[in-house]
């Protein structure tokens, strides 16, 4: 079964090896441009949010269509960008980085992307089909169960399906981090950023399952007249709110601490220098992912919690800062001393500390309860999320995507255009939203449409709107880097950085096997230590055999596309009960593929060791 | 691949001695399973006052799901340390969440 | 070496279900999904006992619920759960026929709890109009206990059908993990059940 190995040519077979495949390398390029793809639907809503605010009473958009779009914008952004590009990173780089020849479960990794991209389709579709959701990304209960039309059973069905990827992919990542190892990485051995991908994978399991119960009620209050939210029949609004934020704030963690363990990789790579404080970095991952447990009520103080439960929420959120502050310090103390390399990556890691810190010191000022009576649903809370998520995700995709573009393309993206993308994005980011705090002081509420004039919120709102078209010219720069990488620069080797872990002892991009022999690791940052001791590459712990690797698959596709439709039949079967046909018709190619996944064996293929000889060395320098 | 098995005979009978040693102990566990359920259906129909009986219902039911968890499902055996972090870290995230619905949704 | 040999060893492991490596990775990762559906359930029997007094115009929980039902509902669970472990015992000794049979009793001790569970929700909607939209306790109590039902129909489905693509060719290191792991998911329902039970039923009668 060599054919895996030949190349395939022409424009379908492109197509259908991407539909079918399970290769992790793939499978990130596929999350990559999706998320790529919604990241910039996203900017564009948020570009057409800061236009109708940029003057007092604006109707540029109606106010309607504005709840849609700030709905849009915030969903869009948290699920259908930050998570498809948290998976991208983490797809391409975690099995390279423990020395795996794939994942623990190739194809449960494509279905998960494939009911990503589903979810996020149906939620777009909304756009076309009567209106989006309009209820707040939060969509708090009554007002998501009572809003008219279809925009809110959108949100519903689209959330639940993507979210049942993400469910997915996090069960891949931990069982691949826990059971793929090479010889010698030892938990103690692992890259930060592989650490940072486990914690977010156990993060991911244990905060969406309260999300897919917190839609299915909703879910079933919109559709079947379930009576979870409706006051009159004794149902209570708060289980959403609970519900939601038992979830929501955990994601908040997800988002982040990946981007953390990128950063540490980052700051140890150009520094030229080990991570200062590895075990407490690690220690400090765990630490925040735990406590991001048990925090969720800090998004719920005016609800009227009761003093005691304001009070403890209040203080196991800031003790949260400690965790993070041990990282901000251990990240700056990598720096000391070490020959630095100012790259785009490091630029974009170097501009995060102090963006993020200030991020770090609203969350605090927003934990203490008392005051946050002050500043809930205000812009300084848009502020400082923006301050987190823009400073520390999005600024941490752009590091990332930098450092590793090299090992998923090939190519290093060009220094110059990376550069100037990040100066405009750097600064429009600060003139966007270090404004909008002083905006939410003055009394700015949250998501209202519109604002009179003479109340000296013109001037901070206009401001606000020149730094986002600043925020728009960097990203688009960015998206022109990367074409232009694509066409001029030239194919670089498999090490470009001068790399410490694992994933730089191979070629780039690494064939479909990634190690042809896998290597023994001999401590942290192994591949640093056999450049220590002269050597050019990993010395491998086998010797070269037949490696075994999994079939393509369409039957991933073939699911997702089953809970598409069938995603539609529950929308439109509350209007006229023919719809169901959608629903039975979707389920049954869903079910009817898990069942053919079930009793068809695919035992995957052997790559034999004469065609990985003919295939070139392992090291490439 | 497959590691594959040690054809000696001796470790093979103490292992399968060793399982039905486990079967045993299964048999046991259920027996007890059996018995703490009757205890809180006749706890329920004798009409003990409720103060007295829903702790007691609640730890037999704890007790009762933790025999499922270590005998029937094996998590006292070797290999499930990892099994362990993630049922605890569920079960934990899952008492939270029941401790708040009980506590602090209010009307 | 071709697949044949290396899933059909001459002399099967005693632990058939970790003796690949696909067969490690399976166990482990539907024990970190079981971990998963344990917040899931949490969430579901917070949502209940955060509702389960608000029955608006429906009777209440001690009026309605009898323990005749449940007790044999919970009896046949319980039972099922150790005719599994039984399975399990027979798989590590590598014989097949008795693991099949004792599958068997497990689907057929499953299929009833099933259909008492059908019976009392009809007994229910009928006897005392109570149902999914008739309060939000109503909603509460179907969705949570709806959940389980519906985890028991799909584990008898899983288990039925395991065993029909299995019946010819008997045991091998391919499909013992799947059969492992279906029946760690058959013990995971019935851990739910033993909850459901305590708070639902016996807490409600006891209210």
């Amino acid at each position: 079964m060599s054919t895996a190995l030949a190349q395939k040519r022409g424009l379908g077979a492109a197509i259908w090896d991407y539909l079918t495949t399970v290769d992790h390398k793939k499978i990130a390029q596929l999350y990559l441009v999706s998320g790529g793809i919604f990241f910039l639907i996203g900017g564009l809503e948020a570009m057409l949010i800061r236009i109708q605010l940029m003057q007092p009473n604006s109707d540029f958009i109606s106010a309607g269509l504005y709840n849609e779009m700030i709905t849009m914008h915030g969903t869009t952004m948290i699920f259908l960008a930050a998570m498809p590009l948290i998976f991208a990173l983490m797809n391409a780089v975690v099995p390279l980085q423990i020395g795996a020849r794939d994942v623990a479960f190739p194809f449960l990794n494509s279905l998960g992307f494939w009911l990503f991209l589903a979810g996020g389709l149906i939620l777009n579709c909304s756009w076309f089909l009567g209106g989006a959701p309009d209820a707040g990304w939060t969509a708090y209960a009554p007002l998501s169960a009572t809003s008219p039309g279809h925009g809110v059973d959108y949100y519903v069905i689209g959330l639940q399906i993507s979210g049942a990827g993400t469910l997915i992919g996090g069960i891949n990542f931990l069982v691949t981090i826990v059971n793929m190892r090479a010889p010698g990485m030892s938990y103690m051995r692992m890259p930060l950023f592989t650490w940072a991908s486990f914690v977010t994978s156990n993060l991911i399991l244990f905060a969406f399952p309260a999300l897919t119960v917190g839609l299915f009620l909703l879910m079933f209050d919109r559709m079947f007249g379930s009576a979870f939210f409706d006051v009159g029949l004794g149902g209570n609004a708060i289980i959403w709110e609970h519900l939601f934020w038992i979830f929501g704030h955990p994601e908040v963690y997800i988002l982040i601490l990946p981007v953390f363990g990128a950063f540490s990789d980052i700051f140890s790579t150009f520094s030229t220098k080990r991570l200062f404080g590895y075990s407490a970095m690690v220690f400090a991952t765990v630490l925040i992912g735990f406590l991001g447990f048990m925090v969720w009520a800090h998004h719920m103080f005016t609800t009227g919690l009761g003093p005691v439960a304001n009070s403890i929420f209040a203080v196991s959120t800031m003790a949260i800062a400690v965790p993070t502050g041990i990282k901000i310090f251990n990240w700056l103390f990598t720096m000391w001393g070490g020959k630095i390399r100012m790259t785009s990556a490091m630029l974009w890691s170097i501009a995060f500390i102090p963006t993020f810190t200030i991020g770090g010191m609203t969350g605090v000022m927003l934990a203490a309860a008392a005051a946050d009576y002050q500043y809930h649903d205000t812009y300084f809370v848009v502020a400082h999320f923006h301050y987190v998520i823009v400073g520390g995700v999005v600024f941490g995709f752009f590091a990332a995507l930098h450092y590793w573009w090299p090992k998923m393309f090939g190519k290093v993206l060009n220094e110059k255009l990376g550069k100037l993308a990040f100066w405009p994005f750097f600064i429009g980011f600060h003139l966007t939203f270090f404004i909008q705090h002083f905006l939410g002081l003055m009394g700015m509420p949250r998501r209202y449409w519109t604002y009179q004039e003479g109340q000296g919120l013109d001037l901070g709102n206009l401001i606000s709107t020149v730094g986002a078209f600043l925020m728009a010219i960097g990203t688009l720069i960015f998206v022109y880097n990367v074409i232009y990488t694509a066409m001029k620069e030239k194919k670089v080797s498999g090490d470009p950085w001068d790399g410490r872990t694992l994933e730089w002892s191979i070629p780039s991009p690494p064939p479909f096997y990634n190690f042809k022999q896998t290597p023994l690791v001999r401590g942290l940052d192994p591949l640093w230590i056999e450049k220590q001791d002269g050597k050019t590459g990993m010395t491998p712990a086998e010797p070269l055999g037949d490696i075994h690797m999994p079939n393509g698959s369409f039957l991933p596709f073939l699911m997702s596309l089953g809970l598409f439709i069938a995603g539609f039949g529950f929308i439109y079967q509350v209007d006229h009960k023919g719809w169901l046909a959608l629903v039975f018709i979707g389920m049954g190619i869903t079910l009817g593929s898990m069942l053919t996944r079930s009793l068809k064996d695919d035992l995957g293929y052997h790559v034999h060791k004469e065609e990985l000889e003919e295939g070139g060395g392992n090291h490439e320098s | 691949m497959a590691n594959n098995t040690n054809s000696a005979n001796k470790p093979v009978d103490f292992k399968k001695k060793h399982s039905k040693e486990e079967m045993k102990q299964q048999v046991i566990t259920f027996a007890l399973m059996i018995m703490f359920t009757l205890v809180a259906f006749g706890l329920v129909l004798a009409e003990v006052t409720s103060f007295f009986v829903i702790p007691i219902l609640i730890i037999l039911a704890i007790v009762q799901v933790l025999f499922q968890l270590y005998y029937f499902m094996h998590m006292k055996n070797k290999g499930h340390s990892m099994v362990s972090v993630m049922m605890f870290g569920g079960i934990s995230i899952g008492i939270l969440t029941i401790i708040t619905f009980t506590t602090i949704i209010w009307w | 070496m071709s697949h044949d040999d290396v899933l059909n060893p001459k002399e099967m492991p005693h632990e058939p279900e970790k003796a690949t490596h696909e067969g490690q990775n399976k166990f482990l990762g539907f024990w970190f999904f079981l971990g998963g559906e344990t917040v899931l359930f949490a969430s579901l029997f917070g949502t209940y006992l955060a509702l389960n007094e608000s029955n608006a115009q429906d009777p209440t929980r001690s009026e309605m619920f009898g323990l005749e039902l449940v007790f044999i509902m919970t009896m046949l669970l319980l039972t099922s759960s150790l005719t599994s472990v039984y399975a399990m015992y027979h798989m590590k000794n590598n014989d097949f026929k008795k693991m099949q049979t004792w599958l068997a009793i497990t689907v057929f001790l499953g299929l009833g709890f099933l259909g008492f569970e059908i019976y009392e929700f009809t007994h229910y909607i009928h006897e005392y109009e109570f149902t999914f939209q008739s309060s939000a306790m109503g909603s509460a109590f179907y969705t949570l206990v709806g959940f389980h039902g519906g985890h028991v129909l799909f584990g008898l489905l899983w288990i039925t059908s395991l065993m029909l693509r299995n019946a010819k060719r008997g045991l091998n290191l391919y499909n013992a993990p799947k059969f492992y792991v279906a029946s760690l998911y058959w013990h995971f329902i019935d851990v739910v059940w033993v909850f459901i039970f305590t708070v639902v039923y016996l807490m409600g009668k006891v209210g």
